[in-house]
């Protein structure tokens, strides 16, 4: 598929600043996406990460700078604003996050039932067939307490593409999965971008993923984007910060 | 001439004696907030009927067993303990009565009450509590269902509906066991019983009590609503929130209670 050409970037930040407390999370961090392109952000833990995709999808509100979601100022503009900037976007919790009292069907059939006219039959064939594209269509009618936590994360990503979304959003992805799951979820991303043009943006700290999957990497340190480029210009950089997290985490 | 300085370990003694103060406002201002969002969440389209009846078998007809037992356990021992007592006076053809008023007008609405904000508030402050912390509650605000609506406004409408109808389940097997207890001891038809127990009762006395268990039903709903989806810190979070949410309710129900009987004292 090209890409479309569109002017808008996916997600537009500036300026942005986070603080719980006393303890400033983020500080100023301006980025755009390019559309079409799978975005990583690295950093030790505690450095605002999460906190980032939280803001990014409205789930928490900054302190000053804006935010751009789809073409939508989720920063300032209305609830209903910040609904419709979320319709266009798909996030996979770190734990995956499936509703723990629905069936792995009725958990992808959650927000198609809510925004979309489908009929029930055209409802369960999406269902089926978004789960057929993660490997997971013969446990339709299981429990997430009966699967395991790398099919939990396959089942998410089926939820989180339930709407076609254009932006994807990762929480640590391939945390706490074996490598084989590991690398099976970041060709998933891949395919993802490259089939349907998915915009995404990554948290994690697994630099073996990112490094496969990642058109860019944004580094996080003490609440500033200590590094934007592509991963050679990172093997290049040098900042300790940078040498002394690619020498501990390679 | 300089004023003295305020040592500093007397600043910080006053902030430590105002930081429960200013919690506890703190908290009523988030669940005044908190009330108006789900008020707000209750009137606008679209309304989640499935949700609402699948709450309403939860929170109502798996509290029926529950409600239809205490109202039944508290009928016999009206029977047995008033009987006595009537007997003492002379007044033992009152019975019926005694039960019947003292059920209907306060006895099964403030034991329902508080049945179900044990086995509900339990419920719904634990249920709330571990998607909270599990972010199944961001996973839904971040598909762009709002979670007041869908999970808090249902529960509420549920409470505030069920609670009545539990209070009448309660009335029923209360006065049932009762006539039981009381044809144990001394037989009597339930005809005759009914008879002399309704004897005297107006509307007045049956539908005020009955639906002033829906403000209960609200507290349970609003409390326990509240306390599950502010929930912090894991499961040791979900626990407190469980616990507190019990707590909460049955108090604001004791209290909420004494300002109800007084209103309809006052009205009816």
């Amino acid at each position: 598929m090209p890409p479309p050409t569109n002017a808008v970037p996916p997600i537009a930040v500036a300026g942005l600043r986070k603080s719980f407390g006393r303890q400033t999370v983020l500080d100023g961090i301006t980025f755009e996406l390019a559309s079409g392109q799978v975005t990583c952000v690295l950093g030790r833990s505690g450095t605002g990460k999460s906190v980032l995709l939280k803001l990014l999808i409205g789930l928490e509100t900054p302190d000053a700078g804006s935010i751009r979601l789809a073409g939508h100022d989720i920063s300032s503009g209305s609830l209903r604003q910040l609904n419709d900037a979320r319709k266009k976007v798909g996030f996979l919790f770190q734990q995956a996050a499936l509703y723990d009292s629905m069936t792995i069907a009725e958990n992808v059939a959650f927000p198609i039932r809510r925004h979309t006219t489908l009929s029930d039959a055209e409802r369960n064939d999406r269902v089926h067939q978004l789960l057929e594209s993660v490997g997971m269509d013969r446990d339709l009618d299981k429990m997430p307490s009966e699967i395991s936590g790398g099919m939990r994360k396959r089942v998410g990503l089926a939820r989180a593409l339930a709407l076609e979304p254009a932006i994807l959003m990762f929480d640590e992805p391939t945390a706490g999965l074996d490598p084989i799951t590991a690398a099976e979820i970041a060709t998933l991303i891949v395919e993802l971008r490259d089939r349907r043009h998915i915009t995404s943006i990554v948290v994690t700290h697994d630099l073996h993923s990112a490094r496969s999957i990642a058109d860019r990497l944004i580094v996080l340190d003490r609440g500033k984007a200590l590094f934007d480029g592509t991963f050679e210009n990172l093997n290049r950089n040098k900042d300790p910060f940078i040498g002394t997290f690619l020498k501990d985490a390679a | 001439m300089a004023t003295p300085a305020i040592p500093r370990a007397a600043i910080e003694d006053l902030r430590a004696l105002g930081k429960p103060l200013e919690d506890v406002l703190e908290w009523v201002g988030d669940l005044g907030l908190f009330t108006w969002r789900v008020a707000k969440a209750m009137v606008s389209r679209p309304f989640e009927g499935a949700e609402f009846l699948r709450q309403l078998d939860a929170i109502g007809a798996k509290s029926l067993p529950l409600a239809a037992l205490a109202g039944a356990a508290t009928g016999v021992v009206l029977s047995l303990q008033t009987r006595d007592s009537l007997m003492r006076f002379g007044a033992k053809s009152l019975l019926p009565a005694v039960i019947v008023f003292s059920l209907v007008k306060e006895t099964g609405p403030i034991i329902t009450g508080l049945i179900v904000s044990g086995r509900v508030g339990a419920g719904i402050g634990a249920e709330l509590g571990s998607m909270r912390v599990t972010e199944q509650i961001d996973a839904m605000e971040a598909s762009a269902v709002d979670p007041h609506k869908y999970l808090v406004a249902t529960r509420v409408v549920a409470c505030i509906v069920a609670m009545p109808l539990l209070t009448i389940a309660a009335d029923f097997f209360g006065i049932l066991m009762g006539w039981v207890a009381s044809t144990l001891a001394e037989p009597v038809s339930l005809r005759l019983f009914l008879s002399n127990g309704f004897h005297g009762v107006t509307f007045n006395d049956l539908l005020p009590p009955t639906l002033k268990t829906s403000i209960f039903g609200l507290i349970i709903g609003v409390v326990s609503c509240f306390q599950g989806m502010r929930t912090r810190g894991g499961t040791e979070g979900v626990g407190r929130s469980a616990t507190s949410s019990v707590v909460l309710s049955s108090l604001f129900i004791i209290v909420a209670d004494v300002l109800l009987v007084q209103l309809i004292l006052e009205f009816f």
